[in-house]
């Protein structure tokens, strides 16, 4: 019995895999979900249009994919724009956007919480003081549910 | 409106006898406690004692006048009134995991209860045997049940789950009753058949209800949003997520209109419309006391800038009747069509009886369609 316990290269099933009481989420597609297109907006930052920077990085968020470095990359281009914003343009940027719109914000913002770098978090808090303005509770509790985030 | 404190701790579930003269809740322990009303007064007139675990879920059978209890010891029992004493028979659920919800079929000749054992367990009387009998609806359940309602054909039955899904299963048990006349939701019934699985919510379903025809069906999840199915050759779903915390429990009180309570401590009142396939909201239904506004002096102004960052005066006392979250809601006058009264209770361990005509003069703007 001794030598049947040291090395475990003979078993070939994983049968976790078999477990029928396994819980396996939903696949969806995660074709056209790229993120938002990076030099576009890099574009209009630097032309100064802060406001449709705004709308293309919100566009096409990579919440169905499994690829972290699409969401990384759609996470920097967000967080770029936001900071790039004046802090009395902050407001009616949020007003702009539809209750989709406000809670797909919002998981940018608390994803931005969760790596915090030099000046990002007191920006992100302006940010999220006006979408809570907006959103409510009920944003935030959507962004902890979310089984599908960005 | 009228609130009335039964315990300090929460009441875990309640339900009414036919006439809402009595009210049977469980005060978060192994027993359930059943008052009657004396005037204003409620008098605690039987404690039902024979569950080993916290009861779950009652529901109060109107014509036959049976009790039925589940608790977390995965057990359910039917009571019956015996001259002046409750008394009760076991109901052998088969389940490895706590009860968590049970309702009465709108004939009550079955109940169903449903479980953290990813299943729901429709039980009904057998004759022969004097005894009775579950079967159980396993496919395509994930997790925990958590809120059950029935269809008022009796055979179907909606569940909610942690599986972030709303679902409509057949109940029809062939010992019981006839087959079942084509619904909007679909003609063929066998038993353990899903008729209808929601999508696009994510969070679990705390609360489920079927309007009065049956038609449509609302749920409430908890990633703070409502929604409606309607039944149809393809059944249309509207959602309204919303700015508050998540919603516990939901009913229809008109065709159009529900009512929903949860995290927030008050009601709120929703209205569907069905041309449109939107849901609206329709207003909070709780009438805050105007406290008086206290003018704060200097030194005040400075101690909260100080200690909280803020001038505001207001307190952080919950302005609404109830004082805890609201974990049920049950219609009392007027059933699921025109509702005239409900009543919610909750967390803080006290009922509070709603008037639909007193809220619709008191609200302004509010209208119940």
């Amino acid at each position: 019995m001794a030598k049947n316990t040291q090395s475990s290269r003979f078993r070939g099933v994983d049968i976790d895999e078999y477990d029928e009481n396994k819980f396996v989420e939903e696949q969806d597609e995660a074709s056209e979900q790229q993120g938002p297109d990076a030099r576009e907006v890099d574009d209009l930052i630097r032309q100064g249009d802060t406001m449709t920077a705004f709308h293309v990085a919100l566009r096409n968020p990579p919440i169905n994919s499994k690829n972290p470095a699409v969401k990384e990359r759609a996470q920097a281009v967000v967080l770029r724009v936001l900071t790039a914003f004046k802090s009395s343009d902050i407001e009616p940027a949020v007003k702009s956007l539809d209750r989709n719109g406000v809670d797909l914000l919002m998981k940018y913002i608390y994803r931005g919480f969760e790596k915090p770098s030099d000046n990002s978090s007191a920006i992100l808090l302006q940010w999220h003081e006006k979408a809570f303005a907006v959103g409510g509770l009920g944003s935030i509790v959507r962004v902890l549910t979310a089984r599908k985030s960005v | 409106m009228s609130y009335h404190s039964f315990l300090l701790e929460p009441i875990s579930c309640h339900a009414w006898n036919k006439d809402r003269t009595q009210i049977a809740l469980c005060p978060n322990n192994h027993e359930v406690h059943i008052y009657k009303k004396d005037g204003n007064n409620w008098n605690k007139i039987h404690v039902l004692k024979e569950h080993n675990g916290q009861v779950t879920g009652i529901d109060w059978a109107p014509e036959s006048n049976r009790i039925v209890t589940c608790g977390t010891d995965r057990n359910a029992y039917v009571w019956t009134l015996k001259g002046d004493v409750w008394k009760p028979t076991l109901v052998i659920l088969r389940i490895n995991r706590a009860a968590r919800c049970v309702k009465w079929s709108p004939k009550e000749n079955k109940f169903a209860v449903g479980s953290g054992s990813r299943l729901i367990s429709v039980c009904y009387f057998e004759q022969d045997n004097d005894w009775w009998v579950c079967k159980h609806i396993k496919k395509p359940i994930r997790s925990t049940i958590l809120c059950l309602d029935w269809h008022p054909n009796n055979v179907l039955l909606a569940a909610g789950s942690c599986d972030f899904k709303c679902r409509i299963f057949s109940a029809y048990i062939k010992e019981v009753e006839e087959k079942p006349a084509p619904t909007p939701w679909g003609s063929k019934m066998p038993f353990g058949e899903v008729m209808f699985e929601s999508t696009g919510t994510a969070g679990w379903v705390h609360g489920v209800c079927f309007s009065d025809s049956g038609n449509r069906v609302a749920w409430a999840s908890h990633d703070s949003t409502v929604a409606v199915a309607e039944g149809g050759k393809t059944a249309v779903c509207t959602s309204l997520t919303s700015e508050t915390l998540p919603l516990l429990c939901v009913t229809f009180i008109t065709e159009n209109s529900l009512v929903a309570a949860g995290h927030d401590c008050y009601p709120v009142l929703f209205v569907y419309d069905s041309n449109k396939a939107a849901l609206s909201f329709g207003g909070k239904l709780d009438i805050p006391k105007q406290s008086a506004q206290k003018g704060m002096s200097a030194r005040e102004r400075f101690q909260n800038l100080d200690k909280k960052a803020t001038t505001d005066t207001k307190e952080a006392v919950l302005e609404s009747v109830h004082k805890n979250s609201i974990s049920q809601i049950s219609i009392l006058n007027g059933g699921k069509a025109q509702c005239a009264k409900f009543c919610t209770t909750g967390m803080d361990g006290g009922m509070t009886i709603w008037d639909v005509k007193t809220l619709e003069s008191a609200m302004k703007d509010l209208k119940i369609v």
